[in-house]
């Protein structure tokens, strides 16, 4: 199921396919050719050279990515397991660095409790892990309403402070 | 101290109701064991082998005497009476029960604090220098800094998974009393420089510092970043470490190994690479910001004092004396001097207080010390304001709580970690070791003579007891299934840091009191006038030493 940031339960042409069984689980229905997440290894391989969607693994590094962001309207990134992190920096780096203006879409084993953090680094979507319950996710995607720090969609609280 | 504002309170009670609601749905099944696990450890709760076990933050080692008394309170009825003060200005207690802890943090966020980030793979609890603000070799006061990373780390939302935990220590002074080379990032200030009316602090950014099975110097990667720039180049080493630490190995995860691996030149490049696009942004601090929070660390209103040079009152009483000379260090202030309780009394876990004496220490730092307290790296206690008036009766009050150990910075004031007695992870019990240790030396004279001589013990390799950092070091191994002891020499964590050095084959428990006898007994024949332990060692090596040792 996906959802989106604002807590919506949507619909999305754009579905992850599951070539190489890299993404446990997570594969649906490809609907057309030009509709489907690609892997970033295909993309880099230059066998899908039309992919306008794709999805990175906690390796790929996003900087490789960079030559195909103006074609690109999804990238997912996928969280291997919930404590890897590394999709949030890659998240992050793709909105601050590349003021990429897609949608990021969080797949793989994304739990509710830590959708507020994954929305703070400029995720759009989240496709959550099995087992999630729904009603509580989007709940929690309501986060907290202040950050100490610069966040992808936040100044930071000391700014705020000063405005005070 | 840093007082919170609304919004400084907001986020904690936020965050407590967070945890409440966590704790209730794995209570009722609908939170499985391995995500509760860490979320629970992200707010500082860790499963020992005996009982849960909980870490409580103090904000680089200050606690007010409100405070205090809230953590005596807790101790009394959540535990069974007593704290144990950490090597990383913390406090643990050793039995709280799990459905209990949601109201431990709710009493915690109604004295400002918390037990957010002290376990788990985030950036845990900033430590700093104990004497803060009242020290005489200070360059800059290093608690705004510490406050400005601490909330900067707090709930940083790209920075809760990382590989390994992380640990930033801050330093203002000369002397290096936060051990800022053994950390994960260690932040230096280096000297104030000023343009017309405008005064900017400059630092040195080390990274990659640490202890544990791999123990490395955390080498310079950045000179001379002017403080405006703090927090955006600490997120540029947080980023690169984020996405490049290694995740395939416990022991491989922490940053120092990924800067050995890239070398600290390439480590710093590809650090300077990131900060290049975050340097001047939006997060870099402000003027107004840095403003506030030195503000919050205004000095007291000290009297208008000289120094004493004898105290007429106490000049015959030779236990004063002893303390004195041992237990207080110098303040910028005339006529005040820095404290020092050391929580080392002999069959006592070192860093171990009681309710009742941490309530005594909350009133004796009402009465003598601007109603604040420190809590020090070698697990002891500060009270950094004190009159030199007072001291007497202050020393007085102390005695009669069994808090006036003269030995501060002597070799029975040990660092020690909870061990086998407490910890899941040991090889080998480290308690009654430094209880032995102190029961062989127990002739007051002799341990003034012997001078400033630090033993650290750890109950395994990971290291929270800083064997490698003590004048000796003692480390828990198995041996086939017994407790045995690895004995370094040689190591410091000040500022002329050191890893000490393995003598050899271990030690069974009872053959360590006996080996110390034989380490200190080669000072003792080899010192020349005014060495310390350490300058001996580093003088004549590890030779002489180990043929005392294994003859
Ligand atoms: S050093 Fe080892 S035994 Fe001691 S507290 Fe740390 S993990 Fe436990």
């Amino acid at each position: 199921m996906l959802l989106s940031n604002d807590g919506e339960i949507i619909k999305s042409e754009f579905y992850v396919v599951n070539e190489d069984d890299a993404l446990p689980g997570r594969g649906q229905e490809a609907q057309s050719v030009s509709k489907r997440i690609v892997s970033f290894k295909t993309l880099l391989n230059a066998t899908e050279v039309s992919a306008t969607a794709v999805w990175l693994d906690v390796d790929d590094k996003v900087e490789a990515a960079a030559p195909y962001l103006p074609r690109l309207e999804v990238i997912a990134l996928n969280f291997p397991t919930f404590n890897d992190g590394r999709g949030y920096s890659s998240a992050n780096i793709l909105r601050s660095r590349y003021a990429f203006a897609g949608e990021i879409r969080a797949i793989g084993d994304v739990r509710v409790d830590q959708l507020e953090q994954m929305l703070r680094c400029g995720f759009d979507t989240f496709e959550l892990a099995d087992g999630q319950v729904i009603e509580l996710a989007i709940r929690l995607l309501k986060g907290f309403p202040f950050s100490y720090q610069k966040t992808s969609d936040r100044m930071p609280l000391f700014h705020q402070r000063s405005a005070d | 101290m840093y007082i919170y504002d609304a919004y400084d309170q907001k986020m904690v009670d936020e965050r407590v109701a967070q945890y409440r609601d966590q704790t209730n749905r794995y209570l009722a099944g609908k939170l499985d064991e391995d995500e509760f696990k860490q979320l629970r450890l992200r707010n500082g709760l860790y499963i020992q082998r005996l009982a849960p076990m909980l870490r409580i933050a103090i904000p680089y080692g200050i606690l007010s005497s409100v405070q205090l008394r809230k953590l005596a309170h807790l101790a009394r009825y959540y535990d069974r009476g007593y704290g144990h003060f950490t090597t990383r200005q913390n406090i643990q207690f050793n039995w709280p029960k799990l459905e209990e802890v949601p109201d431990i943090l709710e009493e915690l966020a109604s004295v400002q604090m918390h037990a957010i980030q002290t376990s788990g793979n985030c950036i845990r609890n900033v430590t700093s220098d104990q004497y803060a603000g009242a020290a005489r070799d200070e360059i800059a006061d290093s608690r705004p800094w510490a406050e400005l990373i601490r909330q900067w780390s707090t709930f940083h939302p790209e920075f809760n998974w990382l590989p390994r935990k992380f640990k930033i220590a801050v330093t203002g002074a000369a002397q290096d009393r936060a051990a800022v080379q053994v950390h994960d990032i260690g932040v230096r200030i280096v000297r104030q420089e000023s343009a017309g009316k405008d005064e900017k602090l400059i630092f040195d950014i080390l990274a990659g510092g640490g202890l544990g099975r791999t123990p490395v110097l955390g080498p310079v990667i950045k000179q001379g970043l002017e403080e405006q720039h703090l927090l955006t180049y600490l997120e540029a080493i947080l980023r690169v470490y984020n996405r490049y630490g290694r995740r395939d190995n416990l022991y491989k995860a922490r940053i120092k190994i990924l800067v050995r691996a890239m070398t600290p030149e390439v480590f710093a490049a590809e650090v300077a690479t990131e900060w290049a696009n975050l340097k001047d942004g939006r997060g870099t601090l402000t003027k107004a910001e840095i403003e506030r929070v030195k503000g919050c660390f205004t000095l007291p209103a000290y009297e208008s004092l000289e120094d004493i040079v004898v105290l007429q009152r106490a000049k015959d009483d030779a236990g004063f004396s002893a303390w004195r000379k041992q237990n207080i260090k110098p303040h910028r202030m005339p006529g005040y001097s820095i404290v020092n309780l050391a929580l080392k009394a002999t069959a006592v876990a070192p860093g171990d207080v009681t309710d009742e004496q941490m309530d005594l220490i909350a009133d004796l730092a009402d009465k003598y010390s601007c109603s604040e307290v420190r809590v020090t790296h070698e697990q002891n206690l500060t009270l950094a304001d004190v009159r030199q008036k007072d001291l007497h009766d202050l020393w007085q009050a102390l005695t009669a709580a069994d808090l006036a150990s003269p030995n501060l910075g002597l070799l029975t004031d040990m660092i020690c970690c909870p061990g086998g007695d407490y910890c899941s992870l040991a090889n080998a019990k480290s308690i009654p070791v430094a209880e032995a240790i102190q029961r062989q030396f127990d002739d007051l004279n002799l341990l003034h003579d012997l001078g400033e001589l630090s033993i650290n013990i750890s109950g395994c390799m990971n290291a929270c007891g800083h064997h490698h950092v003590g004048n000796i070091g003692i480390l828990g191994v198995d041996k086939k299934g017994a407790e045995y002891y690895q004995v370094s020499i040689g190591g410091s964590g000040r500022e002329d840091a050191a890893l000490a050095q393995i003598l050899g084959p271990s030690f069974a428990q009872n053959d360590i009191p006996r080996i110390i006898q034989t380490l200190v007994a080669v000072y003792l024949e080899r010192r020349e006038a005014g060495e310390r332990f350490i300058d001996t060692f580093r003088r004549i090596g590890i030779e002489p030493y180990k043929t005392a040792v294994y003859a």
